[in-house]
């Protein structure tokens, strides 16, 4: 007579099902299950689906109890019986699944503009040659990158000054990274496994964004809305 | 008196710092200063000779640091100028014979019997440059207006500033003002705006250096020569006095720009 209850996990609860063949004491029935597995069950919420047994709301206490002795909470009873559900509602116990979801309607939360944001690294300083920053998202410079300093980002580069160092975005493989600066001349570019030189300086200086299109780098002429 | 104990260093190697620290310590010397020139590149000695004094070497900083000469012994007086020493460099040995706490104790030593030390810094970013640099207050960086010394410039000012000894102050050595205004020459303006540090000096290509440095006569000590006002206005220039800087040539494009560049703090 040592067969174990039918477990299922519904949200963050366990549900035993008593089957209509079974027969034995409800408490062995129950704590046989519990005893097997009791690593799995410590500190768990438990509700028993008894069908159509009875049951006193005495035997349900003692019940109770054995399973609060193995940290195992009893929260609620299913039953078709009604004296089943008589036994639970006098220990206060929940006789359906469903109060909880409602529960959870009621203090649904409002809707939440903030923004997320990127693991990102602010340099306040600007680069000399020699000088390095590695970081596995997102690099902003606040300052020059002179020729000689290296920036490698696993996200994107922005170089609020002259870039004119090496700078590799996406270097663990990203290709949608991008490269900004104010003044687009870096010695090398590369873009995960993308690399470019500088074109010769045409024109005035105005910040540019590079990103790759069409498996090569392209460097365009920053706007928001690119 | 304390001294300034000033080192001139530069990454790239031949850009003028030995005739640098030679002229300026003659000039800042023959300006009434009590003045010791130490030369830190061991091994590859040159003050001695441009500083004219190589016959007269005895003693060398390497027998100062192992104990074997006392300062006094080891300092070599200039016989032209008064107040103007020389600590030269060992021939026979390299720059691992000297260690940064050993130029540290020697500049401490130094500090209350003159007014300026003055360190001439091997080429490089190794021993030799540390070296040089551990003792310093005062950091003077020398370039040429080409690019890979300004790129070497640019590393050295990156070194001394993580070192706390940044960020030194900037002397362009050995401009053309004919080929900078043909464009085939960096332009003072072109090399500050990499590497954003004060500006101590300008010192125009001279082939009076070549000849004076042959001779053992630091060129600061001749009126005549561009180069050597120069090196004097920068003595000037280290001793507080507000020089303007020579227009090196006839156009204000040269003046214009530099003097927008000396706002207080120098920053381009």
């Amino acid at each position: 007579m040592n067969e174990s209850l039918a477990i299922k996990g519904v949200r963050d609860s366990l549900v035993l099902t008593v089957p209509p063949t079974a027969d034995g004491p409800l408490l062995e029935l129950v704590l046989t299950t519990i005893d097997g597995r009791s690593a799995f069950f410590k500190g768990g919420k438990v509700a028993i689906d008894l069908g159509a047994r009875e049951i006193s709301a005495a035997e349900l206490g003692r019940l109770r109890d054995r399973l609060s002795e193995r940290e195992v909470h009893l929260f609620a009873v299913l039953s078709t019986a009604e004296a089943s559900q008589a036994a639970a509602a006098n220990l206060g116990l929940d006789r359906d699944l469903d109060r909880v979801t409602q529960a959870e309607e009621v203090t649904a939360p409002a809707i939440d503009t903030r923004l997320p944001g990127e693991n990102a690294i602010l340099v306040e300083r600007t680069l000399r040659s020699g000088n390095q920053v590695q970081h596995a998202g997102h690099v902003i410079v606040l300052g020059d990158v002179n020729p000689g300093a290296e920036v490698v980002a696993g996200g994107n580069v922005v170089v609020w000054g002259r870039l004119r160092g090496v700078v590799h975005a996406g270097a663990g493989g990203d290709e949608k990274a991008v490269v900004c600066a104010l003044d687009l001349a870096p010695t090398q570019l590369r873009i995960a496994g993308h690399v470019a030189l500088s074109p010769e300086r045409e024109g005035t200086v105005h910040p540019e964004k590079a990103f790759v299109q069409d498996d090569q780098i392209v460097a365009e002429a920053w706007s928001a809305a690119g | 008196m304390t001294a300034t104990i000033i080192t001139i260093t530069s990454g790239k190697g031949g850009v003028g710092k030995t005739t640098a620290t030679a002229n300026i310590g003659a000039a800042l010397a023959s300006m009434g200063r009590r003045v010791v020139c130490i030369d830190a590149d061991i091994g590859l000695r040159n003050l001695d000779v441009v500083m004219g004094l190589e016959n007269r070497i005895v003693y060398d900083l390497v027998d100062i640091v192992e104990g074997r000469a006392k300062l006094r012994q080891a300092m070599i007086k200039d016989k032209r100028i008064p107040e103007l020493y020389l600590i030269p460099a060992a021939q026979t040995r390299d720059k691992t014979a000297v260690s940064p706490g050993d130029m540290i104790r020697l500049g401490d030593e130094l500090r209350d019997e003159f007014d300026y030390v003055l360190i001439d810094s091997p080429a490089g970013i190794e021993r030799g440059f540390r070296n040089a640099i551990a003792p310093a207050d005062v950091v003077l960086i020398v370039t040429n207006p080409e690019v890979s010394s300004v790129r070497d410039a640019d590393r050295i000012i990156g070194l001394i500033e993580a070192e706390s000894k940044g960020p030194g102050k900037l002397i362009v050595n050995r401009i053309k003002p004919e080929m900078v205004k043909r464009g085939d020459m960096l332009d003072t303006v072109d090399i500050l705006d990499v590497l954003a540090i004060d500006l101590i000096g300008v010192v125009p290509e001279d082939e009076g250096v070549v000849v004076a440095s042959n001779q053992g006569n630091p060129v600061s000590q001749n009126k005549d020569s561009r180069a050597g006002r120069a090196f004097h206005n920068i003595a000037r220039r280290l001793e507080g006095e507000d020089v303007p800087f020579e227009t090196l040539e006839a156009g204000d494009g040269f003046f214009g720009k530099l003097s927008r560049l000396m706002r207080p703090g120098g920053q381009a």
